[in-house]
């Protein structure tokens, strides 16, 4: 699939119809992949690479690229192609300058799940019929693949792409996915054990902002947090609620625009659950305001821009009650 | 457990003068009265309200003053902005010295020296001048050419008509940039005034002022034959340890509240072309 | 040389943190250990590192620095510094111990760091030598052996037990205050663990990374290089590296008003940040490739030019696990090496 990625973006260089590439190149190890844009066949020869390890959502940084002389090819998993579209509704990305080319999706293996088993020193990682052979410095090991799959794979919302200009392999369908399975058990704890739950994992926050400079959500020119005028800005805590507060305030400020790519869980280097207060706000505006997916077209209103006569009244936090 | 410069003391502001109509001039006092630390010129001070902000500001004052310490301040943000809305009794806290000064004791002694300055640039120069004015003897001619938006804006007008200007052993030249009704002095941009001047290339020169005028004055001294060794400028970053550690105010290598912030031109241009 | 079998190890813990606070890496997750407060118990985790470095003992994230009471026009600065009490880090890692060095160097010197030198000078440093590397390590580029880590005392472990060498001052009290827990054993497969990672260092991915094209001479043309654009592109400026390094120490000063008085806070800042350097009349770095320059060429160039041609990297290689985007010191090192 690497290869028809390169063979179809030369072309696409060659032929003018783009004049950048969008796309992830390798590094030092087999899982150290960064994104990276192309200008060249070259460089597509040399460094490109999609494989079983590339997860990074690449949606984001089109917001930038779009903006340049020229169109850029973007490759783009079912999942990314939801952010891409969001970020198209508004209107920060221009999708005119960009080229669509809907790719595979995962489920990706993530680096950190292989060596959680205690396996390290990994000098390579392949796939062989679904049982990953990794090469380490202490020798071969082997695991099943399905024990390695990223955070952000487990739960697949869908594996179809809801916006492309043309397909890389084939399109799928919206899949009937338990994603809620863990929301409805922090829902099922009682008060306390499940602020005692989040106040364990919060409390790991080391405020590093890779959740959110990565989120393809949050694109604010100037994050509330970084604003000296806001009068909340700031890059520690100052007591201990503090990087609570950013969590819960930046959970609702994606609200409704949070497409569940996942990207917050993932990239967080001190592995909080991040993901899960978006999937809460996603469920409770499913139950709430009918079935929504962010970034499912361009088109609709967000249930929370949008007013209809049968939208809740601010009373339910009163009716689901507090015990 | 040993004083730590990061805990500031107590200073209170004695008198205020409004200087131009977004400068002010705060003087400083210890709570028992005199001079809450001792300095050189060019050095520089924390300033803080706390709660509000804290910053780093030149000492205008000379250090040959014994009873107070002065800061011409401008009013373009949060903190700067509290400092002019105080009155006279206000307590701030401070702590300093920081930086390194003007080489007033040795490398500039005995020597011609020609101060320009631009704006809200004359407030690090004005220490040294008056630290010169007291030490006349150690120095050979002073010229000062100093130019502003207009003559509303020119920092301690007051203190130069009535001191500079009227001392026979230095030679004063104002610039306005724009004509005005009630002036009848040069008008025009610094850089343009320093060359129609034409000081002589034995003089060493101390710039400061903002960096467009910083770069066009130098290009022009170095027009008239003067050489980067020969030219000394202070910096501004944003800091705040002020003893480089906090990592914030580098060009290159150097911290310009611990290194500086008095660079002489050369030594500037060894660094990183950053700024 | 002075040992205890593995089996007895919690007891020495129970031991040593009945006198003073100890810390020591948990599994909080696995492949997710942690320094945590000693209680009964706990397991010794087996991890090669911790997530977070151990800077944090010395120079924690956020710390109260003093108190202001505002009344009226007056202002009452309050000390509000104590002794810290005595602690011991237990299990800390030959990079991180390197670290403190580097640490040193800039809280120790003139003006000192009170609240800095508080903490160090009542820690005391255990460390644990290194015998299962990983392909992320890169220490020894930077001069550091971690098969014999430097720290107050050093530990090292066999297979079956823990042998304990003092190399400082306050090292040999500790090692004193533990002694009727200890005995002489026989060290003598040590060297054969030792030698074995030596052997495994040298066979490392990272092995070969020179720092020959870095250092404090360097300076303008490695600050011109073209390489910096393509380098920093990917960045998403996110303090993930500057946070989970052992050696970045830039920091801020914040007031936070609890309505009672002003608390003035230290926290870690980062080079990273888009306002690390925003003052109010201007942005001197205003682009991500300067802010991303800065972070590399200070451990690279210009740490070395003030200190004596001492990096400002470790190679704990934290920051080639946790990158967003997997942009790291080795790749950047490796694009601007001249061959």
């Amino acid at each position: 699939m690497q290869e028809a990625m390169i063979k179809r973006a030369k072309e696409l260089l060659a032929d003018g119809t783009v004049n950048r590439v969008m796309g992830w190149k390798r590094g030092e190890f087999s899982y150290d992949i960064t994104p990276a844009v192309f200008e060249t066949a070259e460089e597509l020869d040399a460094e490109f690479v999609c494989d079983d390890l590339t997860q990074a959502n690449v949606s984001k940084y089109l917001i930038k690229e779009s903006r340049k002389e020229g169109k850029i090819l973007a490759l783009l998993k079912p999942c990314d192609t939801y952010s891409f579209n969001q970020l198209v509704k508004e209107h920060r990305i221009i999708r005119e300058n960009v080229y669509v080319i809907g790719i595979p999706g995962g489920p990706k293996i993530d680096i950190e799940k292989i060596k959680a088993k205690e396996i390290s020193g990994i000098l390579s990682v392949k796939n062989e019929d679904y049982t990953l052979k990794i090469e380490t410095i202490y020798g071969t090991e082997t695991m099943p693949y399905y024990e390695a799959i990223s955070g952000k794979c487990e739960n697949c919302k869908s594996k179809k792409h809801v916006v492309f200009d043309e397909l890389i392999g084939e399109d799928g369908d919206v899949l009937e996915s338990n994603r809620f399975e863990m929301v409805e058990k922090l829902e099922n704890m009682t008060a306390q054990e499940r602020y005692d739950f989040w106040r364990d994992q919060l409390s790991k926050c080391i405020r590093c902002n890779a959740c959110r400079n990565v989120c393809p959500a949050c694109t604010c020119e100037n994050c509330v947090f970084d604003n000296p005028k806001s009068g909340i800005d700031n890059k520690a805590a100052a007591d201990s609620f503090e990087e609570n507060m950013f969590h819960i305030i930046r959970a609702f400020h994606v609200a409704g625009r949070c497409t569940d790519c996942g990207e917050c869980s993932r990239v967080c280097p001190q592995n909080i659950p991040l993901h899960l207060l978006n999937r809460k706000f996603i469920k409770d505006i499913n139950s709430l305001y009918g079935e929504y997916q962010a970034g499912a077209d361009t088109t609709s209103r967000a249930p929370l821009n949008d007013y209809s006569t049968d939208d809740c009244e601010p009373s339910i936090v009163h009716e689901r009650g507090v015990e | 457990m040993n004083n730590d410069t990061l805990i500031p003391l107590i200073g209170v502001v004695t008198d205020i003068r409004q200087d131009t109509p977004d400068v002010k001039t705060f003087r400083v006092n210890a709570l028992d009265g005199g001079k809450v630390f001792e300095h050189m010129p060019g050095q520089c001070a924390m300033l803080s309200i706390p709660g509000v902000g804290e910053g780093m500001f030149s000492i205008t004052s000379s250090p040959t003053n014994k009873e107070f310490m002065e800061f011409s301040i401008k009013k373009c943000g949060c903190l700067t902005t509290w400092l002019h809305a105080m009155d006279v009794g206000q307590q701030i806290t401070i702590r300093g010295p920081y930086g390194n000064y003007f080489p007033v004791e040795t490398d500039l002694k005995g020597k011609d020296l020609l101060f320009i300055a631009g704006g809200i640039g004359l407030a690090p120069l004005r220490s040294v001048i008056n630290y010169v004015r007291d030490n006349r003897a150690n120095y050979g001619d002073v010229q000062i050419v100093y130019g502003s938006r207009s003559k509303d804006d020119l920092v301690d007008y007051q203190e130069i008509i009535d001191e500079w200007t009227a001392d026979p052993n230095i030679q004063v030249n104002l610039t306005i940039d724009n004509p005005q009704d009630d002036w009848d002095g040069h008008v025009g941009f610094v850089p343009n005034y320093v060359k129609e001047l034409n000081p002589s290339t034995n003089k060493t020169v101390l710039v400061c002022g903002p960096p467009i005028m910083i770069k066009f004055t130098l290009a022009g001294l170095k027009e008239l034959g003067f050489t980067e060794t020969q030219v000394y400028t202070t910096m501004e970053l944003r800091m705040k340890c002020g003893v480089g550690k906090c990592g914030r105010c580098n060009i290159g290598n150097k911290y310009v509240c611990k290194d500086g912030p008095v660079f002489r031109f050369d030594q500037l241009d060894e660094l990183p072309d950053e700024y | 040389m002075l040992k205890i079998s593995a089996a007895k190890l919690n007891d020495l813990f129970d031991a040593i943190s009945a006198k003073q606070t100890l810390y020591i890496p948990v599994d909080r997750e696995p492949n997710a250990a942690e320094f945590k407060k000693y209680e009964s118990g706990m397991k010794l985790s087996a991890s090669l590192n911790t997530i977070r470095s151990a800077k944090d003992f010395f120079f924690p994230q956020t710390e109260n620095l003093a108190d202001f009471k505002m009344n009226g026009k007056n202002i009452e600065v309050k000390d509000i510094r104590e002794e810290s009490e005595d602690f011991v880090i237990f299990g800390v890692r030959a990079c991180d111990a390197r670290s403190f060095g580097i640490l040193d160097k800039v809280f120790l010197s003139e003006p000192v760091d009170s609240f800095y030198k508080n903490r160090r000078d009542h820690g005391t440093v255990v460390t644990m030598a290194c015998t299962r590397p990983s392909e992320t390590c890169f220490c020894t580029t930077f001069g550091i052996d971690p098969t014999v880590p430097e720290g107050d005392c050093a530990v090292f472990f066999d297979g079956e037990n823990y042998f304990f060498l003092d190399r400082t001052e306050k090292g040999t009290k500790f090692v004193e205050s533990i002694s009727d827990m200890l005995e002489e054993g026989d060290a003598s497969k040590l060297a054969e663990v030792q030698e074995n990672a030596r052997n495994i260092m040298k066979k490392l991915p990272l092995a070969n990374l020179s720092t020959d094209s870095f250092g404090g001479d360097k300076l303008n043309e490695l600050f011109d290089s073209d390489k910096w654009a393509d380098l920093s592109e990917a960045c998403i400026g996110c303090g993930t590296c500057t946070f989970v390094c052992p050696t970045c120490q830039c920091y801020d000063i914040r007031d936070f008003n609890t309505g009672r008085e002003i608390k003035r806070f230290r926290c870690w800042d980062s080079c990273m940040y888009s306002d690390f350097t925003k003052m109010a009349h201007g942005n001197p770095r205003t682009s991500q490739l300067e802010r991303f320059r800065q972070r590399f060429m200070h451990k690279l160039v210009y740490f070395p030019a003030n200190n004596d041609g001492e990096f400002g990297c470790v190679g704990c290689g934290r920051c080639l696990s946790k990158c967003p985007i997997s942009m790291n010191i080795v790749k950047v090192m490796k694009a601007l090496e001249v061959k």
